[in-house]
């Protein structure tokens, strides 16, 4: 006899699975099988939770339990004490970085508490290569009411209505985008999922694709009903196997159910989908850079206008949005615009997936309500900053975004609040910073992105961007020059005016927001030759602090003579004669010398 | 596919593979501290399953816990109704599997012979 | 009312332009100058060297003139301090990673990023950061590419697959680094390059050059024991004018000739003479064809560049070109014989010159087939740019030179030799002497209207001795590749088709002076016609000295001495990916 009485999620998201979750999965199959349970247990492989950062995750229900960091020798023990015995096992809980208290179950984990999850709400949840749970879970349910039930135009409405903006990164209203190719003349058109997703540390598309593929492809059929096209590309980049892979799946399923194909829910409409295999580009994930790769030539930016509403792929009214934005439309159409918008701010509507990095204590995805601060996704949900250090600034919107510091920490976050600060929403990379990040350094790492990844079309993004870094890296080195501040607005406006598309208009952000913050640790590497955080390998500069009770024993043992100062009076240390060999720090006797400004 | 009602259907059909992901069915708790075990605890359990599942009854989900105690009235199962009072029964056989889900997960009624406590 | 117009204020002045004009088509009309360098009015615009920005009223940013858009109502500022700014730092970024050679560079006074910088009025480059390195690329006898000079204005992309259909170069790489090349990095030898030379004329710097052979000309012209002739294209008469400052298309063969003879060259000759000699052949050869069944259609084979891509792309069509050789190597394969001969000079001391429109002219000449005279027939290509500089060189002051005439007997050239040098030239040319040679009456409108013209694809019909004679006219080797298509399809009903590499034929050849356009293409046509409509003979098969020739010492066109000298052969190319 089977009876499935427990389902045990192990997630197999990228990140799980390279953490092992794959031999997890294994190993409890066959122990599941080995003890009989075969029957009345039931192993179901889920896509990303976004706390991949604890994984491998699993949730073991009818409890609910949600134990992280499983390894595959935890298995016969999760077997006998769990699923036999129905014990929770302690110490495979989350523990709050904070309290250290262990919590067994998901919804109770601060890192979940605070979110708002509707584009993730799948994900972790079902088995994204099984349609029926997608159903199961109310999917294709929107599909069906807005072709039998709406009209094209009526389902454009409610998409403007419901105040969704692009998840991509401008925030242009979708409703919108979508009115523009919808009246476009044109008897051929397509609908275009981004899913070129390539901000340093973002991932939540991926996690979508990965996790609930099914939720995107219902929302571009959607787009294509109330536009008028019948055939979609979805853009995806090569580097993620795993989303192509369940997206292939996805899309057959979906086929073989008749949500794609044709005469869709006996409305008579049609619509094919594809998958595009994107080569690695970053600047391919610009809508126009898009297009020109789908039709196979190199992905460079084109001016705009046309913009593609009126002459997209080859040629044709097309409709881009990304992967969040397209995970929106079903919920939209399902509880209609205005329960939607109950969500958010005034011209902001609906959640926001962020991807939380850096020295945070709870990394991973978080899905949140427009209109939350900084503070609460950096303490409540992040955890705050690792060892307990002091929080200095929280980088968001990837290589196009911009680096916000502490007395900003309460912004609520929207696309024009953002904006207004010098960041930016972009594809939701958040990157937290601690005290011993150098912020001339962030610049340079994010200015070294853009230029690699530059598509070389326009003066000012390739070859201006590449004097931005030459700078960067000379005042990180030591080396920066008297007017080299002025030099950088300069070129950065510049920049900002003249480049070509989004990528190139948007590069010179991180420098220009880090300049507008935190200018001083600008001017400290040029003038005194210090970098305030201790990063700068050629300007970690010693200091002596006010612990200094002028024992004179750092002068004495300094080689260069790089210490002034009068027995029993506190000592300084000369920074341009310093040749920062720390042997001053380990013969203190009262701790008063440090490493940085 | 080609109506809405259709996919409804399916649905709800579909519903009963992922419902016990829900927190809100019939529960029936069983213990499987080492005294339930060796009292026939699995059995009970089993006897329990088979019944639930030859009715076709959606919702009821399963769940095991450790011994509380009172292990000379072992096999114990718990009946929780949604919205009613956890009902402790003892000295459980998988003959009476039968009886607690006919009279008490599905008709509401409390097997009196065979409880042993009744809990908020 | 036209609805097609639009209203546009222009730093303050309303122009009325066509919904379908850009703000820098707006600006032009306004008479505002707006400064380009990857926009070029013959190809499509890409808005990449953001050296044409404007304010456009309610835009974010600047934009790109040459590719904006005009509306109805827009308000456009082209000379604010911002815009101002934003072109000067967009070319300080540009200078910031090119090398400061200017004195001694090829282009020095015709570049035009160097006009660009100088109208701009930059004065400082503020990096000195790193430069882009990369090698030459000259390993073919035709064009030098220097990626350190090149902007990536894109220009010869564009020229290469919009225009010619090739698509042999791209941008590769990313950043700064990025780089336009052949896939793979290739060189122009190795890559599917027919050597047509375009992208040297529309390369505003000296990224891509013609490879310089004027020092080798100069050597043998100081050596007392080398006897130099030079042969010149019938273009190349209406061109090289610019060169020296005149008005575009200034007929200067007398000039040339005479300045030919102050650099010292022994004799100066006509390539108008063998392209004679060529319609005898290829005429005859077409008649030949014609009447016995042959390869039908017949496609012309003097365009070089064309030759290169039939080998390399129609090697299974390679049969339907005329086995005929060019007027430049009948020219050579004459020149060092029959000249030698009656002349009484060992023709190993003969160093044959040739100056051409064309840099796929220097590949020709060194093709291993053409060596029928025991020797490389013709010795040293140049290019028409190359002789303006040469000129210039050897301080001749172009303007005021009294003209002088061709030598005898290879100076001698008819009318219908003059017309090689434009697009349907070839045709009209071999149309006058088909015709009379067919029918034995006298052609009395010598003018094949249907043929002329600037259009990439012309056809005509032509009754001969009662022979309906369908004939087409292709010039650029993208339409070239049309045709092709239609040929290998079985879907060009034509017997005879004449292919151009160039715009225009050799008129606008890659080794013409730039810049070029529609224009100044027009204008070097007119001129061509011209020199046809007042030449005293004009029909090849009338020219005196060719007649001669066949006469004293080759015998019949296609005869057994005909073939040796003045036929080749072709085979497939195996280049590129």
């Amino acid at each position: 006899m089977q009876f499935i009485r427990a389902h045990v999620l192990v997630c197999g998201g990228t990140g799980c699975m390279s953490s092992g979750s794959r031999q997890v999965q294994a190993g409890l199959e066959d122990e599941i099988a080995r003890r009989g349970l075969d029957n009345e247990v039931k192993v179901v492989q889920t896509g990303c939770h976004g706390f991949c950062e604890m994984g491998p995750l699993m949730i073991i229900y009818p409890e609910g339990v949600f134990y992280v960091s499983v390894k595959a020798e935890d298995v016969p023990e999760i077997v006998e004490t769990h699923l036999y015995k129905g014990r929770i096992i302690e110490r495979l809980l989350y523990r709050e970085p904070l309290s250290q208290k262990s919590i067994p179950s998901y919804d109770e984990i601060n890192f979940y508490k605070k979110q708002r999850r509707i584009i993730l709400s799948n994900c972790g949840h079902i088995n994204p290569d099984e349609i029926n749970e997608y159903i199961a879970a109310g999917g294709y349910e929107a599909l069906g009411k807005a072709l039998t039930l709406m009209t094209p135009a009526a389902v454009t409405e409610e998409v403007k209505k419901s105040g969704l903006r692009g998840r991509g990164g401008a925030g242009f209203p979708t409703g919108m985008k979508w009115q523009f190719a919808r009246q476009s003349p044109g008897e051929k058109k397509y609908v275009v999922c981004n899913a070129d997703e390539g901000d340093p540390g973002a991932f939540m598309d991926r996690s979508v694709l990965e996790g609930d593929p099914h939720r995107v492809i219902e929302g571009m059929i959607i787009c294509g009903y109330a536009i008028g096209a019948d055939e979609g590309y979805i853009y995806v980049r090569a580097e993620y196997p795993l989303a192509i892979k369940r997206l292939r799946t996805a899309i057959a399923q979906a086929e073989e159910m008749g949500f794609l194909g044709k005469d869709v829910f006996g409305s008579g409409f049609n619509f094919a989908l594809h998958i595009k295999e994107g080569a690695g580009a970053f600047v391919c994930g610009e809508e126009t850079a898009l297009l020109q790769s789908i039709e196979g030539r190199r992905g460079m930016p084109r001016p705009r206008p046309p913009f593609p509403a009126v002459s997209g792929l080859w040629g044709k009214p097309t409709n881009i949005n990304n992967v969040e934005t397209f995970a929106n439309i079903a919920s939209i159409i399902v509880d209609g615009a205005e329960k939607y918008a109950e969500i958010g701010t005034e011209k902001s509507k609906g959640t926001k997936v962020f991807a939380l990095t850096g020295k945070i204590n709870n990394t991973g995805l978080a899905e949140v309500p427009m209109g939350i601060t900084m503070r609460e996704i950096i303490y409540d949900i992040g955890g705050g900053i690792v060892d307990g250090k002091k929080f200095k600034a929280v980088q968001i919107g990837g290589p196009s975004g911009g680096c916000l510091p502490e007395d900003m920490l309460d912004l609520t976050i929207d696309y024009d609040s953002l904006t207004a600060a010098g960041a930016m929403m972009g594809s939701g990379g958040l990157v937290v910073m601690d005290e011993t990040t150098c912020m001339v350094d962030v610049a340079k790492f994010f200015l070294t992105f853009t230029q690699s990844e530059s598509c070389g079309k326009c003066t000012p993004c390739r070859e201006g961007t590449k004097r931005m870094l030459e700078i960067l890296t000379r005042i990180t080195n030591g080396e920066g020059r008297e007017g080299d501040i002025a030099l950088l607005e300069d070129l950065a406006r510049g920049i900002k005016q003249t480049a070509l598309c989004g990528l190139g208009q948007t590069a010179p952000n991180p420098v220009l927001s880090t300049l507008k913050y935190f200018r001083h640790e600008y001017e400290a590497h040029i003038k005194d030759h210090v970098c305030p955080a201790g990063a700068c390998s050629n300007l970690t500069g010693y200091t002596i602090t006010d612990d200094c009770r002028g024992c004179g024993m750092c002068k004495k043992v300094c080689p260069v003579g790089a210490i002034a100062g009068e027995i029993k009076e506190r000592h300084v240390i000369k920074h341009k004669v310093c040749i920062k060999c720390g042997a001053c720090e380990g013969k203190c006797p009262f701790k008063a010398i440090r490493k940085g400004a | 596919m080609k109506s809405l009602e259709e996919l409804k259907k399916l649905r709800e059909k579909l519903q009963s593979d992922t419902k016990l992901r829900a927190a809100d069915g019939i529960k029936v708790i069983v213990g499987m501290g080492t005294c339930g075990i060796a009292a026939g605890a699995r059995e009970v359990m089993a006897a329990l399953m088979e019944e639930v599942k030859k009715r076709g009854l959606a919702g009821v989900v399963f769940q095991q816990t450790g011994c509380i105690g009172m292990c000379e009235k072992e096999v114990l199962v718990d009946i929780i109704l949604p919205g009613a009072p956890r009902i402790t029964y003892g000295n459980v056989r998988p003959s009476d599997a039968g009886r607690l889900v006919a009279e008490h997960v599905i008709n509401g009624q409390i097997v009196k012979d065979l409880v042993v406590a009744k809990s908020v | 009312m036209d609805n097609d117009m639009v209203n546009v204020t222009i730093d303050g002045r309303k122009v009325s332009v066509h919904k379908s004009a850009s703000v820098l088509n707006a600006a032009n009309k306004a008479g505002a100058k707006v400064p380009t360098l990857c926009y070029h009015p013959e190809l499509r615009p890409e808005g990449a060297c953001r050296v044409c920005v404007v304010e456009v009223e309610g835009s974010r940013t600047l934009v790109a003139s040459c590719v904006y858009p005009v509306s109805e109502g827009m308000i456009v500022r082209t000379n604010t301090d911002a815009v101002r700014h934003a072109r000067r730092s967009v070319v300080e970024l540009m200078l910031a990673n090119h090398p400061p050679d200017c004195l001694v560079c090829v282009r020095n006074k015709n570049c035009e990023l160097q006009k660009v910088a100088a109208e701009l009025g930059l004065r400082e480059i503020r990096f000195d950061g790193e430069k882009k390195k990369h090698p030459l690329d000259a390993n073919n006898p035709s064009l030098v590419r220097d990626n350190e000079k090149c902007i990536l204005c894109g220009r010869c992309v564009r020229v290469c697959s919009e225009r010619q259909g090739v698509h042999v170069y791209s941008f590769t790489r990313r950043g700064f680094g990025t780089v336009v090349s052949p896939a793979f990095d290739a060189g122009l030898d190795e890559a599917a390059c027919t050597y047509c030379g375009q992208c040297s004329v529309v390369c505003p710097t000296a990224a891509i050059t013609e490879k310089d052979d004027a020092e080798a000309v100069w050597k043998a012209i100081s050596d007392p024991t080398k006897h130099v002739i030079i042969q010149t294209a019938p273009s190349v008469r209406v061109a090289l004018g610019e060169t020296q400052g005149l008005a575009p298309g200034a007929i200067v063969t007398g000039k040339m000739v005479a300045a030919l003879r102050r650099m010292g060259f022994d004799k100066v000759f006509d390539t108008n003479f063998s392209a004679d000699l060529t319609i005898m052949e290829e005429g005859s050869e077409f008649i030949h064809r014609l009447k016995n069944g042959g390869k039908l259609p017949m496609v012309t084979s003097c365009s070089p560049g064309w030759v290169n891509l039939a080998e390399m792309f129609y090697p299974d069509l390679l049969e339907h070109l005329s086995t005929a050789k060019s007027p430049q190597q009948m020219f050579g394969a004459v020149a060092k014989t029959y000249y030698a001969e009656k002349s009484g000079i060992d023709p190993k001391n003969i160093v044959s010159v040739s100056a051409m429109p064309c840099t796929a002219k220097k590949a020709e000449a060194v093709r291993p087939q053409m060596r029928s005279s025991g020797y490389q027939d013709v010795d040293i290509v140049i290019t028409t740019r190359e002789l303006g500089r040469m000129i210039k060189e050897a301080g001749i002051d172009f303007a005021q030179i009294e003209e002088e005439e061709f030598d005898a007997p290879m100076g001698i050239g008819s009318g219908a030799g003059a017309i090689f040098g434009a697009t349907g030239g070839v045709m009209e040319a071999a149309l006058r002497t088909a015709y009379e040679l067919l029918t034995g009456e006298e052609l009395k409108n010598l003018d094949f209207n249907d043929v002329r013209g600037l259009k990439g694809l012309k056809e005509a019909s032509v009754n001969i001795a009662g022979v309906e004679v369908k004939v087409a006219v292709v010039n650029t080797l993208g339409e070239a590749r049309q045709m092709m298509e239609r040929v290998r399809a079985k879907e060009a009903p034509y017997h005879f088709i004449e292919i151009m590499a160039c715009p225009g034929g050799c008129i606008s050849g890659g080794g013409q002076p730039a810049p070029v356009d529609g224009e100044i293409r027009m204008k070097r046509q007119a001129s061509i016609y011209e020199i046809d409509r007042c030449s005293a003979v004009r029909k090849s098969h009338e020219n005196p000295a060719v007649k001669t020739l066949y006469a004293e010492w080759l015998g019949q066109p296609l005869g057994e001495k005909a073939h040796k000298l003045l036929h080749t052969h072709y085979h497939a190319q195996h280049r590129g990916i």
